[in-house]
């Protein structure tokens, strides 16, 4: 996803020289391009991620386009004041992305979890949260927020490689994407739950059910219309997400449904809010969190079949 | 008018602008009003008819709790007219009690929350610099805010890209939120810090306008450094009551004081 990500600034970066890359001293093997191409537009701040924030602030006041790097929660959280004073307050055309999302660094500890990235950066007003699935999700959404002079915050997810979607039309910012249709209840996913959420809807259809998979990789601004009446003829609801229960993508359904009267049951696939205090792997932390394929096809079975 | 003149304009207009708002910070707002009125009138190359020309000469008041003291060198220099200052921290007006970019023309950036300007400043800086243009960015902070250790990461950062198109003042009147800054968080040696990461320092009385002009008239004081002026303040300057008196950081003025505070100035 990261190279989905790069390619594309690099292919932007060629047209529009307004592009600025910034670092916050990441990127080995994966920035070494842009570097060479664009010396003039590529800084590496060092570890500085709040004066970072600052100097895209700065450079966006100049009518620059600055993308600002690094893992997801030193790009959030560790500069949050700058990100909301300097970018969100000023509206200003700063892209800010973080690599690692959810447990991605799983067994580097809970310092690099970033769990709570993407719902603080949706409480900031003027602010674009994306939370792609795939690389084709990752490409489409840059371009479209590459168009807008929002500033917005993007979360890569580490493995996040495998391709869920065929077709890049229907991925749009805002909007909830349908992958497969389905009566017996909806999943809605983000981030890495793109590729878990494909693996749980292919294991019950072989299970003989039918549940529509809906991507939804915005977290703010969404079309809650849209979302509503992809939802609203179900009687159950799966979201699922690598975030914090608290904030995330179940937090945006409940939000959308429960002011519009659905009746129907929600339940939320989501990091615990607590956090991980032992070692392991992304897999092994989804697996100790119920939140592996086969773990969620228990869930889903266990709900949709209670009478 | 003369320089004094100018610098006893703006002193009294934040007091009028404080007795009827009912608000604070005016011994800050006090202590930073001969460098305004030096930058505004003798340095900075702005076009008061054009406030956001591509041309001008960028200025970014970090310690933006003094805004009234910016607001009102403003109208001085005629940006916008001196009736207008009426308006300050006023329900449904545009004069917010901290500097907000483009509130009022020739306000520049957000600041308020402290240690923001500097990083934003140096990232305004190095767009001048890449883009080869002469536009120069100028930032007043305050003594306090060198606390913030975002100030240190940007100093660093300037230093390092050599920005010597980027001129930082510290009005450094000694006197922060809750004490004296040597003792709440000692800077000193103040100087020395800043040459270490990179900086070309100079200190003046920031007070004397003579002084001020001179001193800012020579930049880069380092070409290929970026300039850190250590103007040495009193806070509250001009009023015998607030001057180094640390509760004129948050008192409110009376029609008593301010009546006695402008027999003061004039």
């Amino acid at each position: 996803m990261r190279t989905a990500f790069i390619n594309t600034l690099i292919k932007l970066a060629e047209k529009d020289k307004r592009i600025y890359l910034l670092t916050g001293d990441l990127g080995f093997s994966v920035f070494e391009t842009f570097a060479e191409r664009f010396p003039e537009r590529f800084v590496n701040c060092g570890v500085a991620e709040q004066n970072m924030m600052g100097v895209a602030a700065g450079l966006a006041l100049e009518g620059k386009k600055p993308y600002v790097y690094s893992i997801a929660p030193f790009v959030t959280i560790r500069c949050l004041e700058q990100i909301r004073n300097d970018i969100a307050y000023q509206n200003l055309d700063v892209k800010i992305v973080g690599v690692g999302g959810g447990v991605s660094y799983g067994e580097l500890g809970a310092t690099h979890h970033a769990m709570e990235d993407a719902g603080i950066i949706r409480l900031l007003p003027n602010f674009c949260v994306l939370c792609p699935g795939d690389p084709l999700e990752a490409e489409k959404l840059m371009l479209e927020s590459y168009r807008s002079p929002a500033p917005s915050f993007m979360q890569l997810n580490r493995g996040g490689d495998k391709m869920v979607h065929k077709r890049r039309d229907k991925i749009k910012i805002g909007e909830p994407c349908v992958i497969e249709k389905g009566k017996e209840g909806a999943m809605v996913v983000n981030g890495i739950f793109l590729r878990i959420g494909k693996e749980v809807s292919d294991s019950l259809k072989s299970l003989g059910h039918d549940l529509k998979l809906i991507s939804l990789p915005t977290l703010k601004p969404v079309n809650r219309n849209a979302l509503y009446k992809e939802l609203k003829n179900q009687k159950f609801v799966f979201s699922m997400e690598e975030h914090n229960i608290l904030g995330g993508l179940g937090t945006l359904i409940s939000e959308t449904m429960a002011e519009r009267g659905w009746p129907g049951v929600l339940k939320k696939v989501a990091l615990p809010d607590e956090f991980f205090s032992k070692v392991g792997k992304a897999e092994y932390i989804r697996k100790k969190c119920r939140m592996t394929s086969g773990e969620i096809v228990k869930t889903i079975l266990k709900t949709i079949t209670k009478k | 008018m003369s320089l004094e003149e100018r610098a006893k304009e703006i002193r009294k207009n934040i007091l009028r602008m404080m007795l009827k708002s009912q608000t604070s910070h005016i011994g800050s707002c006090l202590s930073c009003v001969e460098i305004l009125t030096i930058l505004y009138f003798k340095i900075l190359r702005i076009d008061s008819k054009n406030p956001f020309s591509e041309k001008r000469d960028r200025f970014v008041l970090s310690k933006g709790h003094a805004v009234a003291s910016l607001y009102s060198t403003l109208a001085l220099r005629g940006f916008f007219p001196l009736k207008e200052l009426d308006h300050y921290c006023k329900d449904g007006e545009k004069m917010p009690g901290h500097s907000t970019k483009r509130s009022m023309p020739g306000v520049e950036v957000t600041t308020g929350a402290l240690g923001h300007g500097l990083p934003m400043a140096t990232g305004m800086a190095l767009a001048l610099k890449k883009d080869k243009r002469s536009q120069r960015v100028f930032v007043l902070m305050s003594d306090g805010e060198c606390d913030e250790g975002s100030n240190w990461e940007a100093a660093l950062f300037a230093g390092h890209h050599k920005l010597d198109n980027l001129t930082s003042i510290i009005d450094y009147n000694k006197l922060q939120a809750f004490g004296r800054t040597n003792k709440v968080l000692n800077l000193e040696p103040l100087a020395k810090k800043w040459e270490d990461f990179g900086w070309q320092v100079k200190e003046v009385d920031g007070h004397n306008l003579n002084e001020l002009e001179k001193v800012l008239s020579k930049i880069p004081f380092k070409k290929g450094k970026p300039s850190l002026l250590i103007s040495h303040t009193v806070k509250g300057r001009g009023v015998s009551f607030m001057e180094n008196k640390m509760e004129w950081h948050y008192k409110n003025l009376t029609d008593e004081l301010f009546e006695k505070a402008i027999k003061e100035i004039s």
